[in-house]
């Protein structure tokens, strides 16, 4: 399918909101203006209604397609946060209003909204204090990583390093080291963190450590009092990625269990959609002594029941969004937290906890699962036995595709060999599960029977595998290169 | 229960396959010190009664007064069709593209979005977008450290305070000097800039227009920028840079906008769009997702996310950057209402505004004790005045009657304090600036 810019037809009149008397030239000198035109094309409405809706059509999305990405909680979005997001007392609302004296009054709803959300997150994670700023996870691990480091350096501790288990995403040490941190590499044992293998490690050196909770792997850290307990002993503090939250949810909160500081991912546990990447939030949760250093403004309530921005926080680390965070998404997930409740985040937590673990049940006799006992919320399986006849995990994922389904996370955790990481979420049906269950089955099947099979598939998309060294070879990032 | 599916049954045959006697034993690995010390949330409600609350707390919101207020986030006309095509659940509920034969649709647009961008800033290359237009100017920053080796940032004034404020946090850890050049009476200082370049400078970092709303010619500053091995990066307003001279020809090496002007609602700050790009030197520094164009092995054209060795699921600590995502949404609605407007629509839009600012500015300064606080110097679609009275007072008075003036310019700037940043879009009336003009004669009697 060509690109829009391909379709472009001199002429043709699209959106055209206004209609200036004068050019640009009339007001601003020649030197200050473009010599080129920027050349974006020129397409009648309906034009680009048919081409961004073919487009779509090359899309799979959780609306039309089981989508068990593990580590992405890809559960279903509801529809009526969207209307929440739509409605303009809120889209219509510019981010400096608060800013002008006295007219916070202009956005109390916006700012209790903001208040309410915050409180929520800390009764769920049991934290003292939240922070909506941070705007997607791997933010939400650079705001909190700067906390750490706001924390030690008020403190006057000479800190360096930050440990991350070698199971941890990928973001966790990225975000340690643009945060100015080096990054202590921790060996898992039997699939967890090992209190003998953090000893190795840890020094007065350490600021503070990463983990996820349950694990990369889906599995509960079985040793987290132990761990707290040896961090406090050298004054680090403990970090919960946020990631898998929709394991515990009313089952242990974060706070309790020890951690200083939590990031949420609101795209995941919370049901704001994706969006193909984004845009996601990333909420951070810090314990009292950790408070003063959250980002500013921070939203609070008077006791005549107004709310207001406090930016008056000397040791905040400042800012990290220009304004209060994916306002957008917050306003999805606290209509979610409101429709559920107590009982239903407890219920999403405890279905996504059993459809994962049925899930297993039904493959482990066709997959093999290195770590096969109970999971929480989901598990890694490898295809090494398939691998010995040339089928990878890849290829498994690629099977996958043309039976319709989204494949699972493949090649992570980076600790297991050949992964296959499924995460069916509370919002599937048995139906599905099963239905699913027995189509994998029946691809691993015809794939030991022949391995081509495997191998060249997807045979069903818009486009079959795509090579990807050329890509990166070429760099032809744009339609003019 | 909403959106969980199971029947009783469907549970009792589920704990049946995994061996285990209830849902609570799926649980047992949580020791029982962790579990929580309370979990007080109020009842869920249904659909319907959580609409009712939160429109009772959007109607506590006062979106019905007219605004002047830019100050770098524009309230623009945004087509229906981007609400109606951006809303297709193919794109709104994806995942970011990591399977590509399933994900043409998104990467595909990305491809689009960056070479829309490209075109915009005139600059070859671009990454998938960022979170917003602080980051995008931090991370650019960041790219020219890289690239250099060395650690001094030199930015103008006139770069918006907020992301000023937003750099200082980000670098706050990372050993890094922050030179800022005072600006000129809301003008960029270019010969402070230039002389401000040393051996040391990783990068200069300019914007146009700058918070002031003047614009400025930055072809020499970053020729001198480039005899001295330093890197240039420009924040640029999109709309407008469908008419002001682009980065590109002006010898820019990055180039980073904040997107919301394209087809984003204000929503109160957030999501919005860090729109990055750069030329090719830099292209290997650049941080988060890209879009390549390749073939498939049947020959056939398709997109996948490339250059992927730079970033953290691969590198990890030594990834560019530790993004891992972008606003895929936030830059296929940017694609739609570039595509909408077209090149003429955005041309017409940014003149529209341009025009605005230029009548309000006439109509203000007719006003005794009303001035530019930049004289003669060349405007945009905003401009700051300077007042005979703290702004404050005057944003108290006229909010009060249903028009927000602008931004009080002393809530960033010393010295400041009566100056006020008015801004109009397209959406700006005549009769409104007319309006306007007769509050504030009055306010100032």
């Amino acid at each position: 399918m060509s690109t829009v810019f391909k379709k472009s037809t001199n002429g043709r009149e699209g959106v055209w909101p206004a209609k200036p008397e004068k050019s640009a030239s009339g007001y601003l000198p020649a030197d200050l203006l473009r010599g080129k035109s920027a050349g974006l094309p020129s397409l009648s409405e309906l034009d680009v209604v048919r081409h961004f809706t073919q487009l779509s059509k090359k899309n799979f999305g959780v609306d039309g397609n089981f989508y068990p990405l593990g580590s992405c909680t890809m559960k279903y979005n509801p529809k009526f946060a969207e209307t929440v997001a739509a409605m303009p007392g809120f889209t219509r609302l510019h981010p400096v209003l608060p800013q002008l004296k006295g007219a916070g009054r202009l956005c109390q709803g916006a700012l209790e909204v903001m208040y309410e959300t915050e409180q929520l997150l800390c009764e769920i994670c049991g934290m003292k204090a939240f922070t909506l700023h941070p705007m997607a996870g791997a933010h939400g691990e650079l705001t909190g990583v700067m906390i750490i480091a706001a924390y030690h350096k008020d403190k006057g501790n000479k800190k360096t390093k930050i440990i991350c288990p070698d199971s941890a995403h990928g973001t966790n040490p990225a975000s340690a080291a643009i945060a100015g941190y080096e990054v202590v590499n921790l060996p898992s044992k039997d699939g967890i963190v090992d209190p003998d293998e953090l000893a190795k490690v840890l020094d007065d050196q350490v600021a503070g450590m990463m983990m996820t909770c349950p694990n990369t792997l889906g599995l509960f850290e079985k040793n987290l009092p132990k761990i707290v307990e040896m961090l406090r002993s050298v004054d680090a503090l403990l970090y919960y990625d946020g990631a898998n939250l929709n394991a515990i949810m009313g089952k242990m909160r974060v706070g309790d269990a020890g951690f200083d500081v939590v990031h949420l991912n609101l795209h995941k546990t919370f049901a704001t959609p994706h969006g193909g990447g984004g845009p996601g939030a990333g909420p951070v949760g810090v314990s009292e002594r950790l408070v003063p250093y959250l980002p500013i403004s921070r939203v609070e309530k008077l006791e005549d029941g107004q709310f207001f921005l406090n930016y008056d926080f000397p040791k905040s680390i400042g800012y990290v969004a220009p304004f209060y965070g994916n306002f957008g998404v917050v306003l999805k997930a606290y209509a979610y937290i409101l429709r559920l409740g107590k009982a239903g985040l407890i219920r999403a937590t405890e279905a996504a906890v059993l459809a994962a673990n049925y899930l297993r049940k039904r493959l482990d006799a066709h997959l093999e699962v290195p770590y096969d006992r109970v999971c929480m919320h989901e598990f890694v399986a490898t295809s090494c036995k398939q691998a010995t006849c040339g089928v990878r995990a890849l290829d498994i994922a690629k099977m996958l595709l043309d039976k319709g389904y989204h494949a699972p996370t493949i090649y992570f955790p980076l600790i297991v060999k050949e992964a296959l990481m499924f995460e069916p979420t509370e919002t599937e049906s048995l139906d599905t599960l099963d239905q699913f269950a027995d189509d994998l089955i029946a691809l691993l099947a015809e794939s030991e029977k022949d391995p081509s099979f495997a191998t060249s598939a997807p045979r069903t998309l818009p486009v079959t595998r795509l090579d990807e060294t050329r890509a990166a070879r070429s760099m032809e990032l744009t339609d003019d290169l | 229960m909403p959106y969980v599916p199971h029947t009783p049954e469907d549970i009792r045959r589920m704990l049946d396959v995994i061996g285990a006697p209830s849902v609570a034993a799926l649980f047992d690995e949580i020791p029982a010190g962790l579990r929580p010390k309370s979990f007080d949330l109020p009842e869920g409600k249904s659909e319907m009664d959580v609409l009712a609350q939160l429109e009772e707390l959007a109607r506590k919101n006062a979106t019905g007064h007219v605004s002047f207020l830019g100050a770098g986030f524009y309230d623009h006309h945004i087509p229906s069709a981007v609400d109606a095509l951006s809303m297709r659940s193919e794109f709104y509920t994806a995942y970011t593209p990591y399977q590509p034969e399933a994900s043409q649709g998104t990467l595909q647009a990305i491809f689009e979005y960056q070479t829309a961008v490209t075109r915009l800033t005139g600059l070859a290359y671009a990454n998938a977008s960022v979170y917003d237009g602080g980051s995008a100017l931090f991370e650019g920053a960041m790219m020219a450290v890289r690239h250099t080796g060395r650690r001094k940032l030199v930015v103008c004034e006139g770069v918006s305070p907020i992301y000023r404020v937003m750099l200082g946090s980000y670098t706050a850890n990372l050993h890094l000097e922050l030179v800022t050049v005072p600006h000129k009476n809301g003008m960029c200082d270019l010969a402070a800039l230039a002389s401000a370049l040393d051996a040391e400078t990783a990068a200069v970092v300019v914007q146009n227009p700058n918070f002031f709303g003047t614009v400025a010619d930055f072809t020499a500053l970053f020729a001198a920028a480039r005899a001295a091995g330093v890197v240039s990066v420009m924040s640029v307003y999109p709309v407008l840079q469908s008419v002001l001279k682009s980065p590109g020809e002006m010898g820019a090496d990055v180039a980073v906008a904040e997107g919301q002007s394209l087809g984003l609602p204000l929503s109160f700050g957030g999501p919005y769009l860090g729109i990055m790009t750069c030329n090719k030197e830099l292209v290997r520094q650049m941080p988060g997702r890209m879009v390549g164009r390749t073939v498939d092995s049947e020959g056939r054209t398709g997109y996948v996310l490339t250059l992927q060795a730079r970033e953290q699921h691969i590198r990890r600590q030594k990834a560019t950057s530790n993004i891992c995502s972008n606003q895929a949404l936030c830059a296929l609605r940017a694609l739609m209402h570039l595509c909408l407007l077209g090149q003429e629509g955005l041309t017409r839009t940014a003149e529209t505004c341009i025009e605005r600012a230029h009548y309000a500015a006439e109509r203000l300064t007719a006003i005794p004790g009303v001035k530019l606080l930049s004289g003669n110097a060349p405007f945009g679609n905003e401009f700051a005045l300077e007042l005979p009275v703290n702004a404050f007072a005057v944003i108290d008075k006229l909010t009060a009657r249903g028009y927000v003036p602008g931004f009080p310019l002393g809530r960033y700037y010393d010295g400041l304090e009566n100056a006020l940043l008015v801004a109009c879009t397209e959406k700006t009336t005549t009769e409104q600036i007319g309006i306007f003009a007769e509050m504030l004669r009055g306010a100032l009697k």
